[in-house]
């Protein structure tokens, strides 16, 4: 591991500057994910910002019935309100990682944490998302979990939350602060995807902070992950849906994917065979097969296509059943 | 491995107070919580060079009720730091990448991996590991049922075992055998104990009602 600078700011506003004056500079959360990559040599950071203790652990119900999860509330979130009004949510988080890795792991560092294809973990092998301009070994390696969706020649890995797949489905907005003050992303534009440059992966400057997340109040939701294992896994494809139906009728319906694509893959396609329609067996069956619309599979991952189609499907029963 | 600390040590140290020293110094005044605020920021502006590496910073941890300081490589994880400075060797090293749950401890009472976190991360925080459960001599329930269940075969995991047990029932009092083996899916048996080990685990479960 290179030697780094540990600042630990006393405010957002310090936590700022830190990074503003040092362009190597890193935020350190919870640190389960950065902490192998200091060590495997992935990343080198000149100053690790510790962003533990400035107070971002909180959560804040708002009148209209919306919340603001704190950057640093840590995914093993326990809140009674949250599980009953982002079901979802909850499952993601608790399909994530380990019950000592949710207890350290926290939600801003949850959406900026870094992919798991493995030729970015090893430098070794050439990854333009660690090393741009060195090309992407996975391009000829090992394509079980590569990218259905929106992959590009330089990159076709994906992006390992569950939560951030959650959040799009229920319209979540990210509140980021920087030098010229706070600013407001839709979870849909802050992760994005790779083109030329994969080493690029969200909307966040690199002087900004995630200081929390917030959700508008939502229909009733549902996450459904398909992994190699039982637990302790990361997603094949993984789904989060939610559904508004009154009086029979869907009203509105968000889907995304997990395990898919370099960012939460939102459906729309598959959302439109929902709306306006019965939320029965037949529906739920086009939504499934539209959610894989725009699929390219390359050489390893074809399983992943079907897998879409069950997994989009089964979510939206189990939503409807629940 | 990590590199040592000695990398620095041919570092040309310039008289009288620097970043470094005022940093170094202004950590270690403030173990007490909210004074840690503002360490190494306010200093820095968009026009200085960025700060420099720091040798080591003072970290000072209550570790099974006592408390303990030492010079710690930023760099040094806190399974290390408690190993190496410490002795406490009941956490082990297993994967040294947050997979095998050997190396669980607890941080203020919440079960958490200590190879995939720094210890400077922690300065003030408490800590327990195996070695704190013991109490008055008597070993904790949850060591006790693993010993009646044979909860292990080689014995490596165990204490990552046991310490993940005991955090897992302060979440959960009352887990139901497939909770059980959900939640204590982050600590890996090679020796395949598994089904001993729910059945321990349950058995506290019960005894702590």
């Amino acid at each position: 591991m290179r030697p780094f600078h540990y600042s630990r700011p006393g405010s957002v506003g310090e936590a700022v500057r830190a990074l503003g004056a040092d362009p190597g500079a890193e935020v350190i959360a919870g640190g389960t994910d950065l902490v192998t990559l200091l060590r495997d040599g992935v990343r080198a950071p000149s100053q690790l910002v510790d962003v533990n203790r400035l107070g971002l652990d909180r959560l804040s119900w708002q009148p209209n019935g919306s919340v603001h999860i704190g950057a640093m509330c840590r995914n093993a979130v326990d809140d009674s309100r949250l599980r009953r009004a982002y079901p979802g949510l909850v499952q993601a988080l608790r399909s994530g990682a380990s019950p000592q890795i949710r207890n350290r792991a926290s939600f801003g560092g949850n959406l900026l944490q870094r992919t798991r294809c493995a030729y970015f973990r090893l430098p070794e092998f050439d990854c333009n998302k660690r090393n741009p301009g060195s090309g992407c070994a996975a391009l000829n390696g090992d394509g079980a979990q590569t990218a259905l969706f929106g992959a590009s020649p330089s990159c076709v890995a994906v992006h390992p939350s569950d939560c951030a797949v959650a959040l799009v489905a229920l319209n979540a907005v990210v509140h980021v602060e920087g030098p010229a003050g706070a600013r407001r992303i839709p979870i849909e534009e802050f992760h994005v995807l790779p083109g030329e440059t994969p080493q690029r992966e969200t909307a966040l400057r690199r002087d900004e902070l995630v200081v929390a997340i917030e959700l508008p109040p939502a229909p009733p939701s549902h996450y459904l992950k398909f992994r190699d294992r039982t637990s302790f896994a990361f997603a094949l494809v993984s789904a989060a849906v939610a559904v508004e139906v009154s009086g029979g009728t869907v009203r509105s319906a968000r889907i995304a994917l997990g395990g898919v694509a370099a960012k939460p893959w939102r459906c729309l396609a598959a959302e439109r065979e929902l709306v306006g329609k019965p939320f029965t067996a037949p529906s739920i069956a086009k939504a499934g097969d539209a959610a894989t619309e725009g699929a390219k599979p390359r050489p390893g991952n074809e399983y992943k296509v079907e897998l879409v189609r069950r997994v989009v499907r089964r979510a939206l029963t189990e939503l409807g059943n629940a | 491995m990590r590199e040592k600390a000695s990398t620095f040590a041919g570092e040309p140290e310039p008289s009288g107070p620097n970043r470094r020293t005022v940093l170094v110094g202004a950590v270690g005044a403030g173990v007490a919580g909210t004074a840690l605020a503002g360490v190494g920021v306010g200093l820095a502006a968009p026009t200085t060079a960025p700060p420099a590496p720091q040798e080591t910073l003072p970290v000072t941890l209550t570790v099974n009720g006592v408390r303990r300081s030492a010079p710690v490589d930023p760099r040094a994880s806190l399974l290390d730091t408690l190993r190496d400075q410490w002795g406490l060797t009941g956490p082990k090293k297993g994967c040294d990448q947050g997979a095998c749950g050997a190396c669980t401890m607890l941080l203020d009472g919440t079960r958490v991996l200590s190879c995939i976190s720094l210890a400077v991360l922690h300065d003030g925080q408490e800590i327990t590991t195996v070695e704190g459960l013991v109490a008055k001599g008597e070993m904790h329930p949850v060591q006790r049922a693993f010993a009646e269940r044979d909860g292990f075969q080689c014995g490596f995991c165990t204490s990552g075992q046991v310490t993940s047990a005991v955090g897992l029932l302060k979440e959960n009092p009352r887990p139901s055998r497939a909770e059980i083996s959900e939640l204590m899916s982050g600590n890996l048996c090679r020796c395949a104990a598994y089904s001993n080990i729910v059945d321990a685990v349950a058995d506290a479960a019960r005894g702590e009602r």
